[in-house]
């Protein structure tokens, strides 16, 4: 059945003699419907949305860490925005946003499963192509638009959005509340909407394809488990982004057309607003029934190519493989009941409040057995230390202390006074910004020469690694102890509270490991680049993986595999298995007369 | 000039960079090795590196965590937060052991186990006993987190005694004015479109419960061992009312009310001593983003005996004695002035000047 995959396709007739007409510069490398092509066009494109992102931050940071000192730097990069090299309020909030908004969802939504899901699917499953290479193309080029239109908002006059990733109205609501509040955030939201266009097409597709094109003998339950990440990224995303895009829809009536569906008793510059019966909570209740499911789309499929890179290099089988798909599914049930967990103090009912704490520190259950699963794959294991596996490894790291603090913030009692305070901020940013960013980097290393077809260097590789886990831990786990310090988020500086000037050194190392971080990242700039151009060739088989993807020619075609779609006869993590020759099976190996499956 | 000179550099350097990776990639291949293939010094070298980063990183963490403890809050001023304080000491301990725990395997595991030839690895896919063990007693762990949190979070919601100060807050871009419920401890009424250059919360002075009421900018004080309750009001946008040394939050949200209560155990003077710094003051600051100024929205607060409280209470003009003393001027301008004292309203000037310079 998954023969006929592009039974709709203009090229189908061509697949199954190995050669097939040429085709343009436009629909080869612009407007290509080739799940690989696509896979490379969201890679790149969050590459250099995270470049932006990254450059963000580091000149928020020269503020952080030497708040009112001149740096002509940022006054030719700013403008206006920093006469005389200082940065004013407003550009720093506006920067904190975009740097948010960019990096949660350009870079960790759109580019991990854009890049990731579109790679692996077919080639894991077994499938020529995406169910529908059609959809895939408009998926990306909505990504792209809205990319174009979020990096756009940054040049109108008043600003970029200002008001927190989160966009919360009132803030966001009222132009006199903000500059950025202005064009800025009208473009930010036609820019959301678009985004979840593009999770909405992509999405769709990815369960698609999974649930229908999987080739013969590939049963669920010999899914790698990165499609089985991938696939339950998508339920969660096709459940949830709607939600975000009513929320912005309202938010787009109230700036816009007089509503009130989040708006009432304003008085604002001296003047009373007409808005009545309207709750700015409503608003917090919309996003974070998107968001907190978002925070798990971004981590499974950071975790699903863990799993997969470390199974590969520990030359074992994935320790649990059934409890890693359970966990994934419980991580993914509980998600939709936990955003309360975001609005402690919005005077909530308390008895809701208790609701949340419990369902919260559920979601720790199914991590640690993610976590002691990863342990016992590692235990006893003949690890390879490819920079990939550097990265999966300092990504269960980052997996393991971030998590930890979100047990404390998930308390009430306690979040009472670490709420949005630096405490939230190292909590997310380990958990979720540093773990997903690793299980990318993870996932470009390991994946790299099944895309290009040329390996990335290695050496290039691991010095990236290890100033990228330094620098990483360096700016975050001080700010803990900022959080702790009672010090609040998105704070253009400290300076007017006694109480806060012990820290400016610490801010300042702080700042200091940011710019080595982003230094770092140039090193795989540099690498990406370098090596697609004159990078060595890559083997066919480079990691010794069980997985389809690497039975395909390196050499890409359109339909993967030339003549007929290879079928699977086990599980994808017979690694050294007792009795087999070599310290692998592929997948496509019959089993032996009298051999068992693995699990 | 100079910025061509720098982008010279800087292209230059790149392409030597690139060339320099070329060169070993060739003499790999005329020895026939591939450059980018994982060797077994790799594996030694990362495998080592990995120890050594590995442990120094969980010493950091203990240490900065000992080290870093003068900086943190004082122990809690409020009722309350000496709970909350407690609850997180446990939860504390318990997060560090499963960090330790963690880590410790998780380093020795990648050191210890590093790729060897001869070394065959174990076929361990699946242990159904082991799978039990860590997931029941995460489970059992997280029970008591679980149950412990919610017992307190209970205790800290649950409604005020009857004998209580009721204050609000009310919070508007950029700036905090406190009000104090006054003898009849009932707040007057009050609405967003009565809001006017003299009358900033927009008070109903046709309520009778209004006449009594206290404005204070600035700095507000509190009654040690008193419960207070504390209303919280928004006018424009969200803002979040943050007392950190009372472990004290709440949103101030335009169009609702909400409320948080605590009682002060210990007075600014006690403070000062327990924190060997006779410039300390309890502080309340914006926690939520509102705006340009968010960074410098804050007002002090001191805690006193009953007595000092209530004389400064008392040196305070009511609602309706603000009222009265503005009627014969009859103009705006003079009501204006007479609700901030004069010396107040420059501090905030002030503080508005500073925050539009940057």
């Amino acid at each position: 059945m998954s023969h006929d995959t592009h039974a709709h396709h203009d090229h189908s007739h061509d697949h199954d003699h190995g050669h097939h007409h040429e085709e343009g510069f436009i629909s080869k490398y612009v407007f290509s419907q080739d799940h690989k092509m696509i896979s490379k066009q969201f890679l790149i494109t969050a590459i250099i949305m995270g470049c932006i992102a990254m450059f963000m931050s580091t000149f928020f940071r020269l503020q952080l860490g030497w708040p009112g000192q001149s740096f002509p730097i940022l006054e030719t990069f700013l403008g206006r925005w920093a006469p005389g090299g200082v940065m004013t309020p407003d550009i720093y909030l506006a920067l904190v946003t975009i740097h948010g908004t960019i990096l949660v969802f350009f870079v960790l939504t759109g580019g991990l499963s854009g890049t990731f899901s579109n790679l692996l699917i077919p080639f894991q499953i077994g499938a020529r192509d995406m169910a529908s290479g059609f959809l895939n193309m408009l998926s990306y080029w909505f990504f792209f638009v809205s990319s174009a239109v979020m990096i756009a908002s940054l040049f109108v006059t008043g600003g970029p959005a200002s008001a927190g990733w989160t966009v919360y109205p009132p803030l966001s609501a009222l132009p006199q509340a903000m500059p950025g509040s202005g064009m800025g955030m009208t473009l930010w939201l036609v820019s959301m909407s678009l985004f979840i266009v593009s999770a909405l097409l992509g999405g769709l597709n990815y369960i698609v394809t999974v649930v229908n094109l999987r080739t013969k003998g590939m049963a669920m339950t010999r899914l790698p488990l990165t499609i089985w990440a991938f696939l339950v990224t998508a339920i969660l995303g096709v459940l949830s982004f709607p939600v975000l895009f009513a929320a912005a829809l309202l938010l787009i009536f109230d700036r816009s057309f007089g509503t009130s569906f989040y708006l009432s008793d304003i008085n604002i510059g001296g003047m009373a607003l007409d808005h009545t019966g309207g709750s700015p909570i409503l608003f917090q209740h919309l996003f974070w029934f998107l968001g907190h499911p978002e925070v798990y789309i971004i981590l499974l499929p950071a975790l699903g190519i863990n799993s997969e890179i470390i199974a590969t290099n520990s030359r074992k089988p994935i320790f649990g493989y059934k409890a890693m798909i359970g966990s994934i599914l419980a991580i993914a049930f509980l998600s939709f009941i936990v955003w309360g967990h975001h609005m402690y103090i919005t005077g909530m009912n308390p008895f809701l409040g208790s609701v949340f704490v419990f369902t919260t520190i559920l979601v720790a259950i199914p991590s640690a057995v993610k976590v002691f699963n990863y342990l016992a794959t590692l235990w006893k294991g003949n690890i390879v230390f490819t920079p990939a596996m550097l990265f999966a490894i300092g990504m269960v790291s980052t997996f393991i202390t971030g998590g930890l603090t979100g047990i404390i913030l998930a308390d009430a009692a306690l979040d009472i006074n670490l709420h949005d305070t630096y405490f939230v901020v190292a909590h997310f940013h380990i958990v979720m910004g540093a773990s997903a960013i690793f299980g990318m980097f993870a996932g470009v290393y390991h994946w790299f020469p099944r895309m290009y077809g040329k390996m990335l260097n290695k050496n290039l590789g691991y010095a990236h690694f290890w100033l990228t886990i330094t620098s990483m831990y360096g700016v975050f786990f001080p700010m803990h102890f900022l959080g702790l310090a009672g010090i609040p988020r998105r704070y253009y500086e400290n300076t007017n509270f006694p109480l806060f000037d012990q820290f400016t050194d610490i801010n300042q190392m702080i700042s200091m490991f940011a710019i080595l971080g982003a230094a770092a990242q140039f090193i795989f700039f540099f690498n990406f680049f370098y090596s697609i151009f004159r990078g060595t060739k890559a083997p066919q088989n480079p990691w010794g993986s069980t997985t389809l993807e690497w039975t395909a020619p390196m050499k890409h075609m359109h339909g993967n595999w030339p003549g007929k779609i290879p079928e699977v006869h086990r599980w994808p993590y017979d690694y050294n298995k007792p009795g087999k020759a070599g310290d692998f099976t592929p997948q496509t190996e019959p089993m032996a007369p009298g051999e068992e499956e693995s699990h | 000039m100079i910025s061509f000179l720098t982008f010279l550099v800087i292209v230059l350097g790149l392409i030597t960079f690139g060339r320099i990776i070329r060169i070993f990639e060739l003499s790999a291949e005329l020895r026939g090795t591939d450059v980018n293939a994982v060797n077994g010094s790799d594996n030694k070298t990362n495998s080592l590196l990995l120890l050594i980063m590995g442990s120094a990183f969980v010493f950091m963490v203990f240490y900065l965590t000992y080290a870093m403890k003068d900086k943190m809050l004082p122990s809690s001023a409020s009722e309350h937060g000496v709970e909350i304080d407690t609850l997180f000491a446990v939860n504390w301990y318990i997060l560090f052991a499963a960090f330790f725990i963690t880590h410790a395997l998780l380093i020795y595991f990648a050191a210890k186990y590093y790729f060897k030839k001869e070394h065959k690895p174990v076929f361990f896919a699946h242990s159904t006993k082991l799978e039990l063990i860590w997931t029941l007693i995460p489970a059992a762990v997280l029970s008591v987190i679980i149950v412990y949190g919610i017992s307190k979070w209970n205790k800290i919601v649950a409604p005020a005694g009857d004998d209580v100060l009721v204050i609000e807050l009310y919070a508007k871009q950029f700036d905090w004015t406190a009000r104090y419920a006054g003898d009849d401890n009932e707040l007057g009424k009050a609405s967003f479109r009565l809001i006017d250059g003299s009358n900033p919360l927009g008070i109903e002075y046709t309520d009778p419960q209004s006449a009594d009421d206290i404005l204070v900018r600035n700095e507000f004080h509190l009654p040690v061992g008193k419960e207070v309750v504390f209303k919280f009001h928004s006018r424009d946008v969200i803002h979040s009312a943050y007392m950190p040394h009372f472990r004290a939050q709440m949103n101030c949200v335009p169009g609702m009310t909400t409320q948080f209560h605590f009682k002060p155990i210990k007075t600014t003077e006690e403070m000062r001593v327990e924190t060997a710094n006779d410039k300390f003051d309890y502080i309340l600051l914006c926690n939520k983003i509102c705006g340009a100024s968010h960074f410098n929205m804050q007002m002090n607060i001191i805690v006193e005996d009953e007595t000092s409280f209530r004389q400064w209470l008392g040196s305070k003009k009511t609602v309706a004695e603000e009222l009265k003393a503005a009627a014969p001027a009859a103009t705006v301008e003079v009501k204006t002035d007479s609700l901030a004292a004069p010396a107040d309203s420059a501090k905030v000037h002030a503080v508005t000047a500073d925050a539009t310079k940057h």
